[in-house]
Parts: C-alpha cells; structure tokens; sequence
C-alpha cells in the first residue's frame, strides 16, 4: 500500500537544532532544505550537516526528504552527490519547470548511485512546481521518471508570477492545484500542497487544508511542527467511515477464505476503488490513532 | 562512606557537622522537639524604627549570628542588597546567612559580603550566576548547606537552622506589624516561605514602603511576631517580582512534551475525581496545565486541590471550578498574586504546611500527581537540578525534594539540551533520590520507574506516548552528544546538599580551573 503523505515538514538545513528535532513531531515525510531557506555562505556547511544526519539521527518510521539546489547552480551537483551517498529516501527538485528538468536530474542520480555502487533507482525523486510553466507542464513532469513519487506545489513564487499574492479562499490557487493533482493522480504518484506561512494563524490554516482535503491532495508543506496535528486532525477519517472501511475489510476476508472472487457487502458488489479507499481509511485511522492495530476503535 | 543512592560521603563531614547519610525517602513517624524562640515584650509603641542602622542596633545583632531574609521578590528584591549593605558597612563579622533562598539580583551583595568576613556560613534553596560561580571555585571556606523548602521550615523548627534576626520585606505593614502580600505596590501574593522566619526567629523586622492604618487585615504576619518595622522607599520592583501576562509557549518540543505529560497523568490511576496536582512553573508546566484542563472538562474530572507555586493558569481552573481550592505557597506571576487577595479559595500556606516532612503532615503527603524539572535524571532515576554539566552551582532545590513525594511524580525535561544531555548514567550531583520519581517525560517518549509496575502497565498502550527503558533514553541522548569526557574536581567540598530529613544526600566539590 501507498504510504500517508500527510505532512511534509519543512526543516532549514543549517539549523541543527531543528535538525535534530525534526523527528520527534510525527510528520509522515521531513524535507531538509539546502535550497532556499539556506544563505550562500552556508550552502556547504548546511549540505554536511544535512548529510551527518540523515547518517546518524533517528527519524523513525518519517520518509526523509532533501531539497537540493538547482542543477543550474554550482551547488546542486555536490548535493545530489553527498545526498545520494548518505541514503536519502527522496530528492526534491526545486522550481521544476519541463519533464526535461526531471530527466537532467535523474541523470545525476544515477550518476551518483553509479560512482557509490548504490543499487539504481533507489533514490526517489518529487518535484516541486511553483511557476506558470510548471504547472501547464504539470501532468507531463509527473510522469518523466520512475523515480518520482510526487509532485508538489510551491506557492510563493508562483502567485507572483500570477501577479496575484494569497487570499484566504485560495481562488487565485485554484488552476494550479487542480493541473498539479491531475498531473499527480494520472501517473499515479502523490500530490502535495503549498506551505502556510502565518502559523499562528489556525484559523485560516484549517480553512486551506480542507480545501486541499476536498480537493484530493495526500498532504500539505507544513513549516512548523504545531500544525502537524492540525493537518492530521483534518485527514482524520470519521467514525462512521472507519466502521464502513472495516466491514469493507471484512467482507474481503470472508471472501478470501470462502474462496470466492466476488467481494459482496449488503447485496453490492465490493470493486476495486472501494476496496483502496478501505485500505486507505484504515491506514489514517491508525496513524490518527483512532484504532488499534486491530483495527478495533479505541473509542468502542 | 557511600550513602544509599551510591555517593561518597566524607567521614570528617559527617562526624564534624554531626550529620546522617541519607538512608531512606521513608520518613516514618519519629518524635521530635520543636524549639522555641526569645521574645522582647512589647507594649506596640516601639516598633516603627526611622532606618536600617537604627533598627540593626536594636535588634541587638552581633558577631557570629544568624540573619535571614525570603526571596518571595524574586528579581525585583531591594530589601536584601539595602539591609546587607548596611551590615557590611557596619562591620559585623561571621554571621550565618540564612534565607529562603538567593535570587540573582543578591549576588554581587552576597559575594561582597563574603570578601568583607561579614559572612562565612550560608544555608539556602539554591544559588545561581555570579555566586555559584564564586562558590564553585572556593570562594567560601565553609561549604554552603542546601536545603529543600521543606526541609528549611523543618530545620528551623528542629533548631537546625536558628535565626536570630529575620528582616522581612513585606508590601504593607501597619505601625505595630500586621502583614500581608497583597496590597501595596510591590505585592507578591502568599508569604509562604517568610511566614517561617516570623514563627521562629528571635528578632522580626519587616521592611515596608506603605505603612497601613491599625488593624491592616488580613494578616498574614501577625503583630504577636514582630519586633520592629521600618519604613523605606520601596521594598521591591513590581516588574520584576512576577511576570506580568502568562504567555504560553509556542516552542513545539516543549508543547510536544507537556502534551505527553498529560497523557500520563490522564492514563494513570490518579486522574480521576478529587485528584490534586502540582505543576510548578516554567514554559512546559504552564502549557501542561492547558492541556490538564481539556482533558478534565471532556471527561468531567474536577481536582480538588493544586498545590506548591501558584501561576495564573492554576487561577484560571480555580475560577472555572475545575480546582476547588489552591493551596499557595508562593505566587510566580502577577495573576497568582491579585487573585490571592479576592479567592477565599486560595489559601495561603506557610513552607511547614506546605512540605515539612517533621511536623504532623505536610500538603505534600495529600499529593497525587507532581510535575517537576530536570537539569540532569540518570538511569537510576536520581535527579539533579543544583549542578549544571561543569559542575557548578546554578540551580536551586526548591520544593524538588518535597513535591517528589506525590504518588505520582513526573519528570519533565528534554532528551538533550543543546549539546548536553539531560537523561545521563549518572547524575553530576543527587538532589531527588530516584526512589521518589515515577516517570520521565522527554519529547521522544517515556522511561517508567521499574519499580512502577502498575504504571508500566497502564501506560504500555497509550497512542502518542513510546514507552522506553531509561537506559534507552540515556543512549538515544549519548547518540546525539556523544560521551563527555568526565569533569574534574578538587577534594574540597563547597556545598552540602541535604534530603528533606537532613540527612546527607550528596556533595558538591570546588571545581577544576
């Protein structure tokens, strides 16, 4: 099954004592950045660091992502290179503008996995999209490399560019999520959603992440570990829907055991679709710690 | 000799100052004789003295004797540096100094006293900055003695500690010495800590800038106590008494370990009708007491007690009826102390009452649930919050000793602070036995007491709350700072730290230059 992407946390890479933290929050996915929170007098201080940990500190079960710098910068090279080595699980491609900007990188990925006898194809890739281009390109970069595992927006460059900046009711986000999810759900890879940058501002938080919810998205760019929970909350599933998922879940054991194909629950037919929403309802519950490993509700 | 928490204790120590190796947190039911102090008949017309010299005259201070004083200004104090001052300049020589405790706003008088002779002996709750830096490095001959809240109000009744001229700073008094903390400019709240000093010193001198009509009730400091009061232009700095407006903390890792410390609380025994809690103060204690109270109005628990140092948020359950009754010892902020005046359900309480493990039960006895700090727990659970990683004194015992005693006394504290660890093999210096400690709460998860078997059970499922063994931690944290090379001492004590039954729990020793 696909893994919850809920919260991809944003971790500066020249902070250590964020770095060292950053596991401790439950985010399901931490990107360390070597980008753009990261001055040019501290690129390589923040690389090494990012590298020792990735090595050395315990993350638990939270997928770890690096940002890197552009290949169009002197950085990113020597960042695709030291990340690769030290085992990162996914490397982030900024401002991601054409499927040829995925292949050029993946070429260095490989490159790099080649030089260090890593197996190729082991390290994954996502790109961020945060430009006009990017994200009439959209559906075609999410599908230039095995690698990648999602697409994601990037908001602040690109409402400029808009000539826009952001509202509360996110209209002037509305193609560019709608192109992005599209993109991410016709290769079959994940969608997530741009930061919000007022964390003291809850309020107007929950209001995006349910609209990014409705939408589809499997997560948000969070950058403080106070909204994890908050996201989290949001992508909770229901009571009901839980019971729902577990007699879905059910109904498909009785059926295996019976041998039976055809996966039948009140009279319906039980297809596919239904089957992965089940799953991924589950999977929430757990992780929102609504259930039990089980499956049984905590509340019953 | 080793005690029982494994310290060395010099043999010379024990036998010169007559003292116990610390045995047991087990207090039993011993006898004990409270001792009595001299009283100076008077008709009431003598008291008000004009100054500060006229009234050390009076009070008959000579050399070799003991002074005290409260810290209940904390930062704001102006009593201790104008009266030290005086003493200093008046020449006296070898006196004990004896005070609820030394803030820092003290240090540069404690140590100019100390280089005058004027001083030679001190007995406190802590000691932090310039003056543990100074005591550290041997700047006084005779080892200083510390002391738990608790176990000050003990040592006083005991004789331990005898005071013969206690000079309290109190916000208001009337002309013959009726007392309270909460009026006048520089109000503070409850007088806990000073309420001892008045009981049992020989001399009491209150210092005010607002002298009141006859009778000033409430009193808190009764006239039968006092010998003198004086008159000064201002006793204290409001602004740096209490912190003004309670802020709670925004930083996530503290918010993500007092989340888990309700989690415990929550999911043990004790969280049900009727419990009672202490949470001291600090940015993690204040945002547990957030949480404290969602978790109390969704599952319709109301506590019928907290207790220790009081804070705003503590008021704020009590005003919603989700405490009854708050039993005060000192207020930390400006909300604690306004509210002691109007909340008939804010009893004060001397430091006896409060913690005294040698009177006929101390509030602490009545305790279910405790939140205290660390600056160091190690994997027999001993706490230390005197010492820092350099071995120096900065910290203070506070009520750490005495609180410890609840059924349920959790540790609150980060895995690793900076580059130092907090959860170590063993602790630079013992102050709370591991005995008396039931959880450690870092931002990672827990490490239960093994002797805790019921907890250990109720907490092995809780979602969100990772249970490990504390050698775990311990490694976790080595993993992230690695191993520091041992610190170095030379073999000359300079502070003695004592159990609340004062018996001898450690030493701290001068350190290497």
């Amino acid at each position: 099954m696909e893994r919850l992407r809920r919260t991809m946390m944003f971790v500066p890479g020249n902070n250590p004592a964020m770095i060292k933290d950053a596991g401790i929050y439950g985010a399901d996915s931490i990107m360390f950045d070597l980008e753009d929170s990261v001055s040019l007098t501290e690129k390589d201080t923040a690389r090494m660091l990012v590298f020792e940990a990735l090595q050395n500190v315990d993350y638990g079960n939270s997928e770890l992502v690096v940002r890197i710098n552009g290949l169009d910068t002197d950085m990113g090279r020597a960042d695709i290179f030291a990340m690769v080595k030290a085992g990162v699980e996914v490397i982030r491609l900024p401002k991601t503008e054409t499927p040829e900007d995925v292949i050029e990188t993946e070429k260095v990925i490989a490159e790099a996995e080649k030089f260090f006898g890593i197996e190729n194809g082991r390290t994954h890739m996502m790109a961020a999209i945060e430009s006009a281009e990017g994200v009439l390109n959209a559906p075609l970069i999410a599908k230039a490399s095995d690698r990648l595992i999602g697409i994601a927006l990037g908001a602040e460059d690109y409402v400029t560019m808009m000539k826009t900046h952001r509202y509360p009711d996110g209209a002037e986000l509305s193609f560019a999520r709608n192109m992005i999810l599209h993109g991410a759900r016709a290769a079959g890879i994940a969608a997530f959603d741009t930061v919000y940058s007022d964390v003291d501002n809850t309020e107007g938080f929950n209001h995006e992440v349910e609209i990014i919810h409705e939408l589809g998205f499997d997560g948000k760019s969070v950058i403080n570990p106070r909204q994890i929970p908050l996201v989290n909350a949001i992508y909770a599933p229901s009571e009901k829907e839980i019971r729902n998922a577990k007699d879905v879940l059910n109904a498909i054991e009785e059926a295996h055991k019976k041998g039976s194909g055809v996966i039948s629950l009140r009279g319906k037919m039980v297809d596919k679709p239904v089957v992965a929403r089940a799953q991924r309802t589950m999977a929430l519950a757990k992780a929102s710690h609504l259930v039990d490993e089980e499956g049984n509700l905590y509340a019953e | 000799m080793l005690n029982k928490v494994n310290r060395e204790i010099p043999d010379d120590i024990l036998k010169e100052k007559n003292y116990k190796p610390f045995e047991t947190t087990e207090i039993g039911n011993p006898e004990t004789t409270y001792v009595a102090h001299q009283v100076r008949v008077s008709q009431g017309d003598d008291k008000l003295v004009d100054s500060i010299p006229e009234v050390i005259e009076k009070t008959g201070l000579k050399n070799g004797m003991t002074i005290s004083f409260h810290h209940h200004f904390r930062e704001g104090d102006f009593v201790f540096n104008m009266v030290m001052q005086e003493i200093i300049n008046e020449g006296f020589q070898d006196l004990t100094l004896a005070p609820s405790s030394l803030t820092n706003v003290m240090n540069d008088m404690v140590i100019k006293a100390i280089k005058a002779g004027t001083i030679t002996h001190i007995t406190s709750s802590g000691m932090r900055g310039s003056l543990g830096d100074f005591i550290s490095h041997g700047g006084l001959k005779d080892p200083v003695v510390l002391r738990s809240h608790g176990n000050r109000a003990r040592s006083i009744e005991n004789g331990d500690i005898k005071i013969d001229v206690a000079f309290l700073g109190v916000p208001n008094s009337d002309p013959v010495g009726n007392a309270n903390a909460i009026h006048g400019d520089a109000v503070f709240g409850s007088m806990g800590y000073s309420l001892m000093d008045a009981k049992y010193a020989d001399k009491v001198v209150l210092l005010t800038d607002t002298i009141m009509p006859y009778p000033n009730t409430p009193a808190s400091i009764e006239q039968t106590q006092v010998d003198y009061v004086v008159k000064v232009a201002k006793v204290g700095d409001p602004d740096k008494i209490g912190s003004g407006a309670t802020r709670f903390t925004k930083d996530p890792k503290e918010l993500k370990i007092a989340e888990m410390v309700n989690q415990v609380i929550t999911h043990s025994q004790y969280f049900k009708d009727g419990f009672s809690f202490q949470t001291g103060s600090g940015g993690a204690a204040l945002a547990v007491s957030r949480y404290l109270r969602k978790s109390m109005i969704e599952k319709n628990i109301k506590a019928s007690f907290a207790l220790g140092g009081i804070t705003k948020p503590t008021v704020d359950l009590l005003e919603e009826g989700l405490v009854n009754k708050i039993l005060d010892v000192q207020d930390f902020d400006k909300g604690a102390a306004a509210s002691m005046a109007n909340n008939e359900n804010q009893q004060e309480i001397d430091s006896s009452w409060y913690a005294d493990p040698y009177n006929k039960g101390a509030a602490v006895n009545q305790l279910d649930v405790c939140i205290l700090s660390a600056l160091e727990i190690d994997t027999k659970f001993n706490v230390n919050v005197m010492t820092g990683s350099d071995g120096v004194l900065r910290g203070a015992i506070g009520g750490h000793q005495d609180a410890a005693n609840a059924k349920l006394t959790i540790i609150s504290a980060p895995l690793v602070r900076g580059r130092i660890a907090t959860v170590v093999n063993d602790v630079t210096t013992v102050v709370t036995p591991g005995d008396s400690i039931d959880v450690l709460v870092t931002e990672i998860g827990v490490a239960i007491n093994p002797k805790r078997k019921d907890l250990i059970e109720a907490l092995k499922n809780v979602p969100g709350v990772p249970v490990y063994t504390i050698e775990e931690l311990q490694k976790r944290a080595e993993a992230i700072v690695g191993k520091p090379e041992p610190l170095e001492f030379t073999d000359r004590p300079v502070a003695l730290i004592e159990y609340r039954d004062g018996s001898l729990i450690d030493t701290v020793y001068q350190v290497k230059d």
